[in-house]
């Protein structure tokens, strides 16, 4: 049993620490505001997340655990709502996401550093 | 830790030195808050670095624990956050006062209104 | 590998000040200075001070980038470029200077104790006795409550005199007398409703927690001061969320003038009621018939007491900004 949960939490928080250099990699590389956003929001909540999930796992107390799992709440809850807050934030002053043209290309004359806070 | 030295010290200098430069060389009034906030949080960092025992575990009594962090500095830095902030929106409010009187928070054009009247 | 993280973060400080110093864009600096914030309450855990770690987290990262920002929606978001002609700009004559002092500070830490050295003064004076004899004396296990509550009682009562005299200056500086009639302001968030649904659930959890860290103090990292700022944040998402107008019902700014007074009332009440009982000001020991329950009444109202102090004034500050930013026009 004790095994299990040790393979189990170190996978989780592996998994944890891979999602987190993905994200930030995608924050410095993915071209329009939105998509870069979404590599944040990634890190934001399914990183966290998984790095909670580790930790509850080799949790040494049912009170840690509790704690834990509340902090987790707290980030699935937050970590959305605030990428969906900035998104509409950024609809609303006028930023297009970038899109595929008629003729299949992403259309490249939004320029791509307008979409950076 | 030993090799650690007096790294923390120096970077704490090269912290507060860039706070100073703000100050001194920035032209807007909140930049220059910006910059007395930066100077003030690397004390801060001293401070705490000073208080750390190699070893020594956070300043809350639990049985099987001998080595503890220093409290005293915890407690010097705790409050003067507080009262740091405080201060800072005393000054973001001198701030706001001068923008209404002169229209502008730039230390150039402020010297120059005066110069005129 | 602690030490490994150590400097990461060190340089990641040092990173994020350069980059201050290059951005023009105030907006950007600000995001920058909150970023610094939590670089560095990430540094203070790491330095076994967690206490630290949580005031720094909510006050450097939180409030002071709300309060700035809201400065700045006032005052104009880019900086003027600095070298244009008649301006008094000299780089290289502050490079210089800066450098100097660095190199000077920097000469005089070779007289410092190594980092993490357990005999330096700094470890030797005071503080064993703290350590060693808090567990009789005061009998909490927050070494870090009992020396800000009840050892050093009178600095902490001197802070947050502080605390309240700044937030009084801030309402004599910027307050807004002229009661214009509010134009049936629309809430600049109306129309997110995930955001206000969500906040809806989370304000009740904000504030229980903010409780819980005011009365778990004595036990685990926390008191009066991160409480207080805690509490305030709820406020500060409402007010964000439903609009001013809608806030002031919940917050009467006259209440919330008199707790501020009052929670330095009841922290001065407290000492003056010890000398009533015979002691000194702020001595806990005679609040009780035993010293160890004195000191635990003591620490538990001179808590309760920052914490109401801080909550309201951290409270008072942004509402009064707020209310300045839409007397000076938009709304949003």
């Amino acid at each position: 049993m004790s095994m299990l949960t040790t393979y189990l939490s170190w996978a989780s928080l592996v998994l944890g620490g891979f999602l987190c250099v993905s994200g930030s990699v995608g924050l410095l590389r993915f071209p329009d505001f939105f998509t870069r956003m979404h590599a944040a929001s990634v890190t934001d909540t399914l990183a966290t997340g998984m790095i909670l999930v580790g930790l509850m796992f080799q949790a040494p107390t049912w009170i840690v655990f509790g704690k834990l799992f509340m902090i987790l709440v707290f980030v699935l809850l937050t970590g959305p709502t605030a990428g969906h807050a900035l998104a509409k934030a950024a609809l609303h002053s006028g930023l297009k996401p970038l899109l595929p043209g008629k003729s299949g290309k992403i259309e490249t004359d939004a320029n791509p550093s307008t979409g950076g806070v | 830790m030993e090799f650690l030295g007096l790294f923390n010290y120096w970077v704490v200098i090269v912290l507060m030195m860039i706070g100073f430069y703000i100050v001194i060389c920035s032209n807007n009034l909140i930049k220059k808050l910006i910059g007395l906030t930066i100077f003030q949080t690397s004390v801060f960092i001293m401070y705490i670095s000073m208080g750390k025992i190699d070893g020594g575990t956070a300043p809350i009594l639990a049985e099987g624990v001998t080595l503890y962090s220093n409290p005293l500095t915890h407690v010097l830095i705790l409050t003067a956050i507080v009262v740091g902030i405080a201060t800072t929106a005393l000054g973001l409010a001198i701030v706001v006062r001068i923008k209404e009187s002169y229209g502008t928070v730039e230390e150039d054009d402020i010297h120059a209104k005066d110069k005129q009247a | 590998m602690e030490s490994f993280i150590h400097v990461i973060i060190l340089s990641m400080l040092v990173t994020t000040a350069i980059a201050i110093v290059k951005v023009k864009d105030l907006f950007a600096v600000t995001m920058l200075a909150g970023i610094y914030g939590l670089l560095s309450a990430s540094f203070f855990v790491l330095m076994d001070a967690h206490d630290v770690a949580f005031t720094e987290a909510a006050v450097g990262a939180g409030i002071s980038t709300l309060l700035i920002l809201t400065t700045l929606s006032m005052t104009g978001r880019f900086e003027k470029a600095a070298d244009t002609p008649g301006s008094n700009y000299k780089p290289a004559l502050a490079l210089a200077l800066v450098t100097l002092t660095g190199a000077l500070l920097i000469y005089g830490t070779q007289d410092m104790p190594v980092f993490g050295a357990a005999d330096a003064p700094v470890q030797t004076h005071v503080v064993p006795r703290y350590l060693n004899d808090s567990a009789a004396e005061i009998d909490i296990p927050n070494v870090v409550a009992s020396v800000l509550a009840s050892y050093r009682g009178y600095d902490t009562f001197g802070e947050v005199v502080v605390i309240f005299t700044a937030g009084i200056g801030v309402l004599a500086l910027i307050m807004s007398t002229a009661s214009k009639a509010p134009v049936a302001l629309r809430a600049s968030m109306e129309e997110h409703v995930v955001l206000r649904i969500v906040s809806k659930m989370l304000i009740p959890l904000i504030l229980i927690f903010g409780l819980y860290v005011q009365f778990h103090g004595e036990y685990g990292p926390g008191g009066g001061f991160q409480a207080g700022v805690i509490f305030a944040s709820a406020f500060f998402l409402y007010a964000m969320l439903f609009g001013l107008t809608a806030a002031r019902k919940v917050v009467n700014n006259t209440w919330v003038q008199a707790l501020a007074a009052l929670g330095v009332l009841l922290y001065g009440s407290v000492g003056l009621l010890a000398m009533i009982n015979g002691g000194n000001f702020l001595d806990y020991n005679f609040l009780a018939q035993d010293d160890v329950h004195g000191q635990h009444m003591g620490i538990l109202f001179v808590e309760l007491g920052v914490g109401i102090t801080v909550a309201s004034v951290m409270i008072i500050i942004f509402f009064t900004f707020s209310t300045r930013r839409q007397r000076d026009g938009d709304p949003d």
